[in-house]
C-alpha cells in the first residue's frame, strides 16, 4: 500500500513543523535553524563526509537494536554496550602490541563483540531464567557501563602525558581502522553496512531468524511449535550486544583513536528511535541513521553558529518521536470523507 | 554517631527528589499506563520551578509551575498512551528526550544564576529528638510535604473509594468500564498527576537542593525512580525506603571522596544501579515462585473500548 510507505515520511514532515514551533516557542527561528543545519550537513562535502562518520555508529547500533526488536525484546542498553565494546577495545590495544595491523584489528573487534555480547546477555539470562524487565535492566547495566569506563579512563588507563585530561594514550597506527580519502570516514562504513545485509540474510533466510520473527510475532503459538523462548532471548541479547559493542569499537579505533569519557554522545538512544522509525527494516535503518546524522551534524552547527546547547537536537528528536505515535492512529484507522446525503 | 547523621540526613534530602518521582509514577502505574519520561518530566520542573523563582522570588510559584508543567507535559503521553494505544515505552523516551532538550534550549539564559530558594525549617521540639531529629525533621518545607504525601497516598491508594478505582483500572479497564466509570478519563487524570509530581521533584533539586540551574541536572535520578517503583512494588511507603537508599548511596559516596580515601568515585557511582537489578531480581525469582507480588495486572497494556471481548 503506498499510504503505508508514505506514512513516515509525513510524520516525519509533521515533526518538523511541530519542533518548528516548538523552536519558535522557545525563541530560535525555526527557519533560520533548519538552514543552519542543512547546510552546516549537506551544503558542503566536508559537511556530508561528517554526517556518514556520525551514521557509521548509528547504523551499527541501529542493527543491534533492532535485533532484538524483531523478537519483541527492548534493548535500551545498546549506549553501555557500545562503552563494554569500547572498553575491551581499549584492553586489547593496551595489553596486545601486535606490529600487525590485520591481526591487532582482529583481537580488537573480537574483544569487543564477546564484552558487547557479554553485557546484552546479562539482560538476556535475567529475562530468559527469571523473567526480569529486560527495559531496567539493560537501562542500568547502561550506567555500569558508562562508569566502568570512566573508572579506567580516570584510573589506571589514563594517560600520563595527557595533562591531567582523562584519557587513555592514543592508539598506535596499527591499532586505527584506516580513513578514506582525507574525510574522517573510516572503514567502519563497511563493517556497518556488511551488518545491515547479514541482518537481513538472518531475518529473512535463516532457520533462527525464522524462529525470531515468529517468537516476535507470537511468543506463545512460537512456543507451541516447539521454539524456545529462553535460549533465544539469551542468544539474540548476545547478538544484539555483540553488535553495539562492535559500533564502540569502530568510533574508537576508526575516530577517537583513544578512550574518552562521552566517547558516544548517546548513540545507543538514538538507535533506538532509528530501529523504531525504520519498523526494522535493514534499509530502513540505513535511511534513518542518515536523517539522524544529518540532525546531528546539523545540531552541532547551530551549536557553533547560533550558540544554541547541543541538546536542542533532542528537541526535535522528541518531536519525531511524538509525531511518528500519533501517527499510529492512522494504521490503525482509516480516514473516511463522507459526505452527506441529498434527499 | 556524629558521622552517620550527616549522612542519614543528607540521604533524606538527596533522595527527597526521586522520592517525589517515585510517588508519581506509582500513581500512574498503578492506573495501568507506564511513563519513561520521568527524566524529561524532571528537567522541565527542575528548570521551570527555577525560572519562575528567580523571576517572582517566591519558591512555592516555582513548584506549582513545575507541577502544571508536569500535568502539560504528561497529557502529551496520556493522549499518545491512551487515546492512541501507542508503544508506551517509545512515548516516554520521547517525553525524555523533548523534556532534555527544551529545558536546556529554553534554560541557556538561566546557568551561573543562583537563588535563595528554600531554606531550612526546623520543627520545633521534633528536631530536638536525638538522632531522630536532625535526620528527618531539619529540613525544608518540600521535604515535610513528601512526608505527609506519603502518609496521604498510602490512605488514599489503599483505604478509600478512588483508590480501590485507581488500583481496579490498572488492574482491568474492562471492569472498571463495566462498574461505569471511565477507565480512559482515570488513565488521564493519574498520568497528568504522576507527572506533575515528578516535575515537582525535578523543582526540589533546582529550589532546594543546588538552588541553581544546570544542563542535565537530574542526572539520570528520573530513571532510579522508574527502578525505584518497582522496588517498592508500586507501595508509597516502600518507595520512602528505596528513595532514601539511593540518596544515602549519594551522601555517601560524597562523604568517602571527602574523607580523602582512595576507593574510586565511578565504583561507588555504579553501586546504586547494580543495586536496582539485584532488587529487581528478587522480585522476579519471587514472582516466579508464584508468590503474589501486588503489581498493576494490565501495566503499559493499551486499553481499547472497541476491542474488549
Amino acid at each position: 500500500m503506498i499510504f503505508e510507505g508514505v506514512l513516515p515520511v509525513l510524520s516525519v514532515l509533521a515533526a518538523l513543523f511541530l519542533a518548528g514551533v516548538a523552536l519558535m516557542f522557545f525563541g530560535v527561528s525555526p527557519l533560520a535553524a533548519y538552514r543552519a543545519m542543512f547546510r552546516g550537513a549537506l551544503g558542503s562535502w566536508y559537511g556530508f563526509s561528517e554526517v556518514l562518520v556520525k551514521t557509521i555508529p548509528l547504523v551499527i547500533s541501529g542493527v543491534a537494536v533492532g535485533f532484538a526488536f524483531r523478537m519483541k525484546i527492548w534493548n535500551i542498553g545498546a549506549e553501555g554496550q557500545i562503552y563494554m565494546g569500547a572498553l575491551a577495545t581499549a584492553a586489547a590495544v593496551r595489553f596486545l602490541q601486535s606490529s600487525s595491523q590485520f591481526s591487532m584489528l582482529l583481537a580488537m573487534a573480537v574483544a569487543a563483540v564477546i564484552a558487547g555480547g557479554f553485557w546484552g546477555c546479562i539482560a538476556g539470562v535475567l529475562k530468559a531464567r527469571w523473567n526480569v524487565n529486560e527495559v531496567i535492566t539493560t537501562l542500568m547495566l547502561n550506567y555500569v557501563a558508562i562508569h566502568l569506563a570512566e573508572y579506567f579512563i580516570y584510573g589506571p588507563w589514563r594517560d600520563p602525558s595527557s595533562l591531567g585530561f582523562p584519557m587513555t594514550p592514543p592508539f598506535p597506527p596499527s591499532a586505527r581502522l584506516p580513513q578514506f580519502l582525507d574525510t574522517r570516514v573510516h572503514l567502519g562504513i563497511v563493517a556497518a553496512i556488511v551488518l545491515v545485509l547479514i541482518f537481513r540474510l538472518v531475518i529473512r533466510w535463516t532457520r533462527w531468524g525464522f524462529e525470531i520473527r515468529a517468537v516476535g510475532e507470537n511468543p506463545k503459538a512460537a512456543e507451541y511449535a516447539g521454539i524456545r523462548y529462553g535460549r533465544n532471548v539469551v542468544m539474540v541479547m548476545f547478538v544484539s550486544g555483540a553488535i553495539a559493542g562492535l559500533a564502540g569499537m569502530t568510533e574508537i579505533a576508526g575516530l577517537q583513536g583513544r578512550l574518552q569519557p562521552g566517547m558516544s554522545p548517546g548513540y545507543g538512544y538514538t538507535a533506538i528511535i532509528i530501529a523504531w522509525l525504520a519498523r526494522l527494516n535493514p534499509w530502513g535503518i540505513i535511511i534513518v541513521s542518515f536523517f539522524m546524522g544529518v540532525l546531528l551534524v546539523g545540531g552541532e552547527t547551530i551549536q557553533v553558529i547560533m550558540r544554541l546547547p547541543l541538546a536542542s537536537v533532542q528537541v526535535i528528536q522528541g518531536c519525531i518521536l511524538f509525531s511518528v505515535l500519533a501517527f499510529e492512529f492512522f494504521r490503525n484507522y482509516r480516514v473516511l470523507l463522507v459526505r452527506k446525503e441529498r434527499n | 554517631m556524629d558521622f552517620f547523621v550527616p549522612i542519614l540526613a543528607a540521604a533524606v534530602r538527596s533522595g527527597t527528589p526521586i522520592l517525589y518521582a517515585s510517588l508519581g509514577e506509582i500513581l500512574t502505574e498503578r492506573s495501568g499506563v507506564q511513563n519513561l519520561g520521568l527524566e524529561g518530566l524532571m528537567l522541565m520542573g527542575a528548570f521551570s520551578g527555577f525560572t519562575v523563582t528567580y523571576s517572582t522570588g517566591n519558591p512555592w510559584f516555582g513548584v506549582v509551575t513545575a507541577f502544571i508543567v508536569g500535568i502539560a507535559i504528561s497529557l502529551v503521553h496520556a493522549f499518545l498512551s491512551v487515546s492512541v494505544g501507542a508503544n508506551q515505552i517509545v512515548s516516554g523516551l520521547a517525553v525524555t528526550m523533548f523534556g532534555t532538550g527544551a529545558s536546556s534550549l529554553l534554560g541557556r539564559k538561566m546557568i551561573g544564576l543562583t537563588i535563595p530558594g528554600f531554606s531550612k525549617v526546623p520543627i520545633p521540639f521534633l528536631s530536638r529528638i536525638p538522632v531522630f531529629g536532625p535526620v528527618f525533621f531539619e529540613h525544608d518545607p518540600l521535604v515535610y510535604i513528601s512526608y505527609g504525601l506519603v502518609f496521604f497516598l498510602v490512605w488514599f491508594i489503599f483505604y478509600t473509594r478512588p483508590g480501590l478505582n485507581l488500583r481496579a483500572v490498572g488492574e482491568s479497564p474492562v471492569v472498571v468500564d463495566a462498574m461505569g466509570l471511565s477507565a480512559v478519563k482515570l488513565r488521564y487524570f493519574y498520568t497528568m498527576i504522576g507527572g506533575g509530581l515528578a516535575s515537582v521533584g525535578g523543582a526540589y533539586m533546582s529550589l532546594a537542593y543546588t538552588k541553581m540551574w544546570g544542563e542535565g541536572m537530574t542526572a539520570g535520578r528520573g530513571w532510579i525512580a522508574i527502578a525505584i517503583v518497582i522496588f517498592a512494588v508500586w507501595h508509597p511507603a516502600r518507595a520512602v525506603l528505596g528513595a532514601y537508599l539511593f540518596g544515602g548511596v549519594g551522601a555517601m559516596q560524597l562523604r568517602i571522596q571527602a574523607a580523602g580515601t582512595s576507593f574510586p568515585a565511578p565504583v561507588l557511582m555504579m553501586m546504586p544501579y547494580i543495586f536496582t537489578i539485584l532488587v529487581l531480581l528478587v522480585i522476579s525469582i519471587k514472582k516466579g515462585r508464584g508468590i503474589l507480588i501486588d503489581s498493576p495486572g494490565s501495566l503499559g497494556i493499551p486499553y481499547s473500548r472497541e476491542e474488549r471481548g
